[in-house]
């Protein structure tokens, strides 16, 4: 066997690089963001997309229909009234002669606005909460979470009902109620999301590099966590809107000349046997909006999960 | 001689030894551990996964907290300083991490995650800041239109180069490698390692070179250090520690670096280590290093050995006692 001998390296033995070696840091297909990532695999769930589109229907009526409708949610018409659906009334008219689809367009703009608030309002207390006690961790966390524990441990309805009584019923006691009883699901979703991304080394490389506690749970830990906690959202709405509609149904809603969905079906539920007609628009407008926000909230967790890539 | 930028005195890092109602066990990741860098030079750490080499680094960072102990920095120990002198401590000392995949935020663009150290310190205006990156991405040898680019869509390499580019940001004094080649392929190994070294023949950076690949680390290191079960077992001269090494961990540690020349290969003897590393929980009475050591005599149970000078280096084994 030869033996392998060491030799010089002179600049005669080097010879240039092809032209086309030059581009080989270059990268050639389209940059996308995260988000653009989502969207283009949130469009291939066909489910979820038919229910973005039935909601943004439903969002565009609920604002739209009550501004050009001739009719105005609380003006009476005896002379009209229990009416089936006629060209002029295309959900009928209900035992004082208001037109029900104008009624239950308004009844939408309270659901849809006391579910969308509410849970930001928990999604803003819960990420900031869970995130603190994720970070913190330590005694801190395990304070915070008992104290979540221990208002976990009362069902939601009590809350709502308790806190409606003492505050009499009205939008902000109804909002107040349910967004006290939703926010612990997200801030345990988000705790449990900060801690496994804290000891990740993208957190701690912000951290050697002087990043403050402030910098590394906003900049860095929520943002990362933005899929779950949007996902999370998009099922808080709907059990926003099932909340009020349950206080609705049980007569400690808004009160009357006002109406949501819930408090509508409590109002024409005496008429199931006569005319069930009435009492079926706006429990087919909540069932269906609730369809299409779940259908929405699986389609945005395949799209959000990078792990499905 | 050379002025000393870090100096580690006695460092204990533990783990555990909490919990709120059953105690959970003490894990001594590293037991009094004394180690000195000096201005300009690489000193590489190796040992086996889990001898605490990872704790030390993330300790000078100051990621894991010091049970014992004390780092100088300068000469000023690292547990007290606070305020401005901590910034100025932080932009000097940086740390290159493992794992080119998860080091980067994957929300944030290369430019967004090369300017952010510049971002924390307030460092220049936006346009300076935008040049600077612009600067950074070409010392890395990466292209100025990756700054939009995602990290995800970059190969390991490439990563891992721009993780240095982000450490390189704030001048840094000093720079705890952390493993940065380990997560390569073999071929991207050496683009690291040469940037590296330009890098601090350029900029006179200081490095602590964490490793478990010896062949790398002597390429790189102007000094090792051996490291067993959260302890120094021997410190020396790369190429002299790699020609004749004294402690008998050292030498198995050797013997199983590949030799590229199949002659030699046949020849040598390979010294193969019986068990596992022992737990840190609870380490062996005297030399740690005796249950598994091929050497082991007596004495090695009763008395732990001390680092002492032996030749141009220090060992830390009986073997060496009446020398």
């Amino acid at each position: 066997m030869e033996e392998i001998k060491d030799f010089e390296l002179t600049p005669e033995l080097f010879e240039p690089l092809e032209e086309s070696e030059k581009n080989a840091e270059k990268i050639a297909y389209e940059s996308k963001t995260y988000f653009q990532d989502a969207w283009a695999r949130f469009k291939k769930n066909k489910l979820a997309l038919i229910g973005l589109c039935f909601l943004a229907v439903m969002v565009i009526c609920c604002v739209v229909i009550p501004m050009v409708s001739p009719y105005t949610y609380d003006g009476q018409n005896m002379a009209i009234a229990s009416q089936n659906p006629t060209l002029a009334h295309p959900m009928g008219t209900d035992r004082f002669g208001r037109d029900i689809l104008v009624r239950v367009m308004c009844g939408g703009r309270i659901s849809l606005s006391v579910g969308v608030i509410a849970a930001t309002i928990a999604l803003v207390v819960g990420v900031v909460y869970g995130g603190i006690a994720g970070y913190v961790g330590g005694k801190v966390d395990m304070v915070m979470m008992r104290i979540v524990d221990c208002m976990y441990s009362i069902p939601d309805t009590l809350y709502v009902i308790l806190i409606v009584v003492v505050f009499e019923p009205s939008m902000f006691s109804i909002l107040l109620g349910i967004s006290i009883s939703s926010w612990m699901g997200m801030s345990r979703q988000v705790r449990t999301q900060v801690m496994t991304l804290k000891e990740q080394e993208f957190s701690l490389a912000a951290f050697v590099l002087g990043a403050s506690s402030k910098r590394i749970l906003f900049k860095h830990l929520i943002i990362n966590s933005m899929g779950p906690i949007i996902v999370q959202f998009t099922m808080l709405v709907p059990s926003a809107i099932f909340s009020e509609a349950t206080l609705g149904y049980l007569g400690i809603g808004l009160s009357v000349p006002q109406a949501s969905w819930g408090t509508l079906a409590n109002d024409a539920k005496g008429l199931v046997a006569t005319r069930p007609l009435e009492c079926m628009w706006p429990i087919l407008a909540i069932c269906l909006t609730m369809l299409a926000l779940n259908f929405i909230g699986d389609g945005l967790g395949d799209a959000l999960d990078p792990k499905k890539k | 001689m050379p002025k000393p930028i870090l100096e580690i005195k006695d460092l204990k890092v533990y783990f555990g030894g909490g919990g709120f109602i059953k105690k959970a066990p003490l894990v001594k990741a590293v037991d009094g551990l004394n180690l000195t860098v000096y201005e300009n030079e690489t000193f590489g750490l190796v040992g086996e996964s889990g001898c605490g080499k990872s704790t030390t680094g993330r300790a000078i960072v100051k990621i894991n907290k010091i049970t014992d102990g004390h780092i100088y920095y300068n000469g000023v120990d690292i547990d007290t300083i606070k305020g401005e002198d901590l910034k100025q401590y932080k932009r000097d000392v940086q740390m290159i991490f493992q794992d080119p995949y998860a080091s980067l935020d994957p929300r944030m663009t290369v430019g967004e995650i090369i300017r952010e150290p510049m971002d924390i310190h307030n460092i220049g205006t936006k346009e300076e800041r935008e040049q600077r990156v612009r600067e950074l991405l070409e010392i890395v040898g990466l292209k100025p239109d990756h700054i939009r680019r995602y990290p995800h869509e970059f190969s390991g390499g490439q990563r891992q180069r721009i993780g240095i580019a982000r450490t390189l940001a704030l001048n840094p004094k000093f720079i705890v490698c952390d493993e940065p080649i380990s997560a390569l392929d073999v071929s991207i190994q050496a683009q690291v390692i040469n940037l590296l070294e330009h890098l601090q023949k350029e900029m006179g950076i200081s490095y602590l070179f964490i490793a478990h690949d010896l062949s790398m680390v002597k390429h790189i290191s102007d000094r090792i250090g051996v490291m067993y079960l959260g302890n120094l077992v021997e410190v020396g001269d790369a190429e002299s520690l790699y020609r004749h090494p004294m402690h008998p961990y050292t030498e198995a540690l050797l013997s199983s670096v590949p030799i590229p020349d199949p002659k030699t290969a046949r020849q040598r003897k390979r010294i193969v280590l019986e068990g596992e590393l022992p737990s840190p929980i609870n380490p062996p009475s005297g030399c740690v290093f005796r249950t598994r050591c091929p050497k082991a005599m007596e004495k090695c149970a009763l008395e732990k050995p001390q680092m002492k000078q032996v030749g141009d280096r220090k060992v830390a084994c009986h073997l060496y006692d009446d020398k």
